[in-house]
């Protein structure tokens, strides 16, 4: 195999893996905003005891 | 195919043959059952979540063939049907495998808890647990069982599907396990009949090797009768309904015809044929259970239009 055809092998291999990790990225967002449509408490521990922590 | 050809080809893994570690047609299967057994449970769940959802299943049921592959490269050099595999094709490494498979299992069912819940993401590591550990590392090379037992794994998905939609398991997702469970059995062992020389080679114990074709052949019918009143059983649950029914006595009455014929060959027939029967009731069993789960969504969209019959009675 000539080291022209060894790159073109990387180029393809490099843009499928780059799609798939775009993928992914576009992926968490949409479930991101998904679960905030649907309401989810997103607030992370912020290690202050705020009001809306206290069950009612 | 020998050694040295078989290394000559290791300095260059393609992106595909990484795609081929996670078992691409299992995955299918898992796609389309998780799938169902998302969809037919009851409750609506956010369409972005549902797909998230059954990818990471299969991104799962992917992990765990990919460390199969890895455990597995020594037996699957050996056997005709797995030689092409991209462990021991030499394609990619056996220690890749591991890591593909341990990094993806913490992927999904880290993903699928953030996109659904935890119970389901649980169930989901229990299924790669039991699929990578108890089926391909304690059973599947100490015991005629192995398959019986580790057909467990694949039956999880339906279950998992329904769990990330609902939150609960219930017994119409126990039921969708059933039925993979026991249809796994005589799936295996029909392929079993025609690969036999395959495992022998490579000291897999499957029923074939262990016990003979003949011994093979009753459990076959026999497993295809229990069976039956799972598959059947499943029309009487809240997924269920006269369509369903209709199509599980048909598929039902099929499948032990099919069973019974196996039963009755003698060795001297099936080896004339080239194993003709055999093959066909192995790839009529896929068809049985693709058309069964088929069913269940077609329930599913009937009862969403409002022409599912009220009057049908669910016992379970």
């Amino acid at each position: 195999m000539t080291d022209a055809e060894i790159h073109q092998r990387r180029k393809k291999n490099n843009i499928m893996l780059g799609l798939v990790l775009v993928a992914f990225v576009v992926l968490v967002f949409s479930i991101t905003v998904a679960k905030m449509m649907g309401g989810a408490n997103m607030e992370a521990a912020d290690h202050v005891l705020r009001p809306q922590l206290i069950e009612q | 195919m020998t050694d040295a050809t078989m290394n000559t080809t290791s300095a260059h893994s393609d992106f595909g043959d990484y795609v081929a570690l996670l078992k691409p047609r299992v995955m299918s299967l898992v796609v389309f059952t998780a799938a169902v057994g998302l969809i037919v449970a009851p409750g609506g769940m956010n369409p972005v979540l549902a797909f998230a959802s059954i990818l990471f299943i299969a991104l799962g049921a992917g992990a765990s063939g990919s460390l199969n592959m890895w455990w597995d490269a020594d037996i699957d050099r050996i056997m005709k049907r797995t030689q092409s595999r991209p462990v021991p094709s030499g394609k990619v490494s056996a220690n890749n495998a591991m890591l593909v498979g341990l990094w993806m299992s913490v992927l999904s069912v880290g993903m699928l808890g953030l996109a659904s819940n935890w119970l389901a993401a649980g169930l989901l590591a229990f299924t790669i647990f039991f699929y990578a550990v108890v089926y391909s590392m304690w059973l599947k090379r100490s015991t005629p069982q192995n398959i019986v037992i580790g057909g467990a794994a694949g039956a999880f998905p339906p279950m998992v599907g329904w769990a990330a939609a609902t939150g609960s398991v219930s017994i119409e997702a126990i039921g969708m396990f059933m039925l993979i469970f026991m249809w796994t059995p005589p799936h295996f062992w029909a392929l079993a009949l025609f690969m036999n020389e395959d495992y022998s080679k490579a000291g897999v114990p499957m029923l074939t090797v262990t016990h003979g074709k003949r011994t093979t052949r009753n459990h076959i019918l026999a497993y295809t009768i229990l069976l039956t009143p799972f598959c059947i059983g499943l029309a009487f649950t809240s997924i269920g309904g006269p369509l369903y029914f209709a199509m599980s006595v048909i598929l039902s009455a099929m499948f032990l015809q099919g069973a019974v014929k196996l039963y009755r060959r003698v060795e001297a027939d099936a080896e004339a044929d080239k194993y003709a029967a055999e093959r066909k009731v192995f790839r009529f069993s896929l068809f049985y259970l693709f058309l069964l789960f088929a069913a269940l969504l077609i329930e599913t969209a009937l009862r969403a239009f409002d022409l599912h019959w009220s009057a049908w009675p669910q016992v379970f």
